[in-house]
């Protein structure tokens, strides 16, 4: 089984996000680089589908800059075969553009497979899987939590509001991943080793001109202080109260 | 530093920016410490039970073996890597840390650097993927320091030697499956009498006594290793006879750039826990980083850590390039031992008297730093290879 995980390099979420002086944009000085966590998902089903089938491969595609290299030997060293980076310039990219050049890629590979992460977790778009099947015109499914695959067939169990949805569709497919698919393993010091022998094949892309401009970015006001609802048992019924009908969390 | 290639001075490339390789190397021994050791690391210490399952996880991610070649059950990459590893444990938990340490640096080395190519075949494929475990026997009760004072003796016998003695404070004596020791094969020749051994875990003659009741490292493993008529067949010889002083003194060199990088790690964790709780914890209105005193001992804690880490990183990354490391190597250790305790101590105090607690990790740390400066030679020792090393320049 061929199967193509789609990888995205997003900034760690543990970074404090600053904005470029264009106020369009965030600010990538000092900002460290990590694979975008729910791709981690993909890459983790990609290997056990793998290792169960025990023959195939897995393909890491990356579009991004030269940097994102890095990302892609990080699942190179997980255990992916090999790796496809699509340079190109994202600064204004819309997800139209990058699932365009991401599918035309995934074509001529023709995989059985197509992984994503749900979604970036830096711009949230939450796009690019879908687009990818809407363009190869391949069942889609989103936000999965457990997937089968049997010949020529998925069954996929995505998470919905309040439960769970079980789907089937034919092969190939693309699936993006949600947390609890799976729990990601940590790339070896074998591995590490392994992945620099790995082949990263890389491609100057041009991208459409984007359908959608980004007009401005503004980061979240400060959080504000909180607020000491009372203490001990007799407190409880008032926070739940709060939580319920202020809050609306629970 | 990218600007130059050649220090001026010295004609030695300077420390590079580190690699890709180091990088990821780096990310994997940080994500595994943070989520599976600092979880497991106060009760380990509570309780003073051994990381086995540290230990068996390390192994099956390649850590225990990291700077060995592959053909022998090793992960291939260089000592840099390594002490990056250490560094990255024991910024969660030194035990583990020491561990580890104690296994590559003492256990494992002196095999790779002095074994026949027989032994070498024969132990390092089990040690280098974690299927057991190495320690080393050097210091005795008599013999600490000075460690040339070894009184375990050989006795030269049909197809072997007859050993008698005992080891103590030994990292993993009882854990470990491999045990490189030191004895005397000769009264006369002083330190040039000593030569070392391999004995291996159920050799008759061969056992565990004292396990000691420690300060810190309290979940590491150090027990007393007793030999009483032991027979040490003659293909157990480390390397070439009456070798030993010369072979540990090169284990020991090697050996300390870890104990640097587990200092490293210890005044890393301590150093993040005290940056956060400053910003956290309110008093006079506002939170305690804002007070110059604090900062001021954020600021010399962040740079004692700094200098500690380009130390130790130069020490490996000379050893990796072949050139020597003697001195550096005890450099790296000595000010990165100092700079753990001094830096546990202000983590403390930055803390208050949550910082004196049990549950309050620095406490920990403050505790584990302690032997920074006493294990692989003591400070007094460190400064006394520095200032031979330096006056031998001159
Ligand atoms: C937790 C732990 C783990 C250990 N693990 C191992 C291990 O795995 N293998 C192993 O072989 N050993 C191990 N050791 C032993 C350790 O290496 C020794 O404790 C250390 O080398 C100091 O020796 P000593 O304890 O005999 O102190 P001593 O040598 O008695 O030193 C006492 C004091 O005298 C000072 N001193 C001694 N000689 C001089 C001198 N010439 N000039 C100035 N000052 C001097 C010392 O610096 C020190 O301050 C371990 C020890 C501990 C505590």
């Amino acid at each position: 089984m061929k199967i193509v995980v789609c990888l995205k390099q997003v900034p760690d979420s543990e970074t404090r996000v600053k904005l470029d002086p264009t106020g369009k944009s965030l600010d990538s000085a000092g900002v460290s680089l990590v694979v975008n966590p729910y791709d981690e998902y993909a890459i983790e089903e990609a290997l056990k589908l793998k290792e169960a089938a025990g023959a195939g491969e897995v393909i890491i595609l990356t579009l991004g800059a030269s940097g994102a290299a890095t990302a892609i030997r990080n699942a190179l060293a997980m255990g992916a075969d090999r790796g496809i980076l699509l340079k190109a310039d994202t600064a204004n990219a819309d997800a139209r553009a990058i699932s365009e050049a991401l599918s035309s890629t995934i074509k001529e590979l023709s995989p059985d497979l197509v992984l994503c992460g749900k979604q970036a977790i830096d711009d949230d778009g939450a796009q690019v899987g879908p687009r990818i099947a809407e363009l190869l015109g391949w069942p889609c499914v989103t936000v999965v939590t457990k997937l089968e695959i049997s010949p020529g067939k998925v069954r996929a169990e995505r998470e919905i509001e309040g439960g769970i949805e079980v789907c089937e569709c034919a092969l190939p497919a693309v699936i993006t991943a949600q947390k609890g698919l799976n729990e990601p393993r940590y790339a070896s010091l074998k591995g590490i080793m392994a992945a620099k022998k790995k082949e990263i094949l890389e491609q100057d892309v041009t991208l459409s001109a984007p359908g959608l401009v980004t007009s401005s970015m503004s980061l979240p006001a400060g959080r504000s202080a909180g607020r000491m609802v009372g203490s001990g048992k007799e407190a409880v019924p008032e926070l739940v109260r709060i939580l319920r009908e202020e809050a609306r969390v629970i | 530093m990218a600007t130059h290639t050649q220090d001026d001075v010295t004609g030695v490339p300077p420390m590079a920016e580190l690699s890709d390789i180091h990088l990821q190397v780096r990310a994997t021994a940080r994500q595994f410490s943070d989520e599976v050791v600092r979880p497991r690391a106060a009760a380990a210490d509570e309780s003073g039970e051994f990381p086995a399952s540290n230990i068996r996880e390390m192994a099956e991610l390649g850590f225990l073996g990291l700077p060995f070649p592959e053909e022998f059950g090793g992960a291939g990459l260089d000592n840099l890597s390594y002490m990056i590893a250490v560094e990255e444990i024991s910024r969660s938990c030194a035990s583990t840390g020491i561990t580890l340490a104690a296994h590559i640096s003492l256990g494992c080395s002196p095999i790779w650097d002095f074994g026949t190519p027989e032994q070498k075949r024969k132990y390092l494929p089990r040690l280098a993927s974690g299927k057991a475990l190495g320690c080393f026997g050097l210091t005795e009760p008599n013999a600490g320091s000075d460690a040339g004072g070894t009184q375990t003796h050989a006795r030269a016998v049909d197809g072997g030697w007859i050993v008698n003695g005992n080891k103590i404070y030994i990292t993993n004596g009882s854990v470990a499956e491999v045990c490189v020791f030191t004895a005397r094969t000769s009264k006369e020749q002083g330190t040039k009498g000593i030569s070392s051994f391999i004995v291996e875990k159920g050799a008759p003659g061969y056992r565990v006594g004292k396990r000691e009741n420690k300060m810190g490292l309290r979940s590491s493993d150090t027990v007393e290793l007793i030999f009483e008529d032991c027979f040490i067949p003659k293909e157990n010889l480390l390397g070439v006879e009456g070798q030993g002083y010369k072979q540990f003194l090169k284990t020991l060199a090697g050996g300390r750039i870890s104990i640097g990088a587990l200092s490293l790690g210890i005044a890393q964790g301590a150093f993040e826990a005290a940056v956060k709780y400053s910003k956290e914890r309110q008093q006079f209105g506002q939170a305690i980083c804002e007070f110059q005193a604090v900062q001021f001992m954020l600021a010399d804690m962040g740079l004692k850590i700094e200098a500690s880490r380009h130390l130790v990183y130069e020490a490996a990354r000379r050893k990796d390039l072949g050139l020597p490391y003697s001195k550096q190597g005890a450099m790296a250790k000595l000010f990165a031992s100092e700079a753990a305790m001094w830096c546990a101590d202000k983590a403390i105090q930055v803390h208050g008297g949550f910082g004196y607690m049990r549950e309050c990790p620095v406490e920990r740390m403050f505790r584990d730093a302690k032997l920074m400066e006493i294990g692989e030679g003591t400070s007094e020792i460190q400064r006394m290879v520095i200032a031979r090393e330096i006056l031998k320049e001159s």
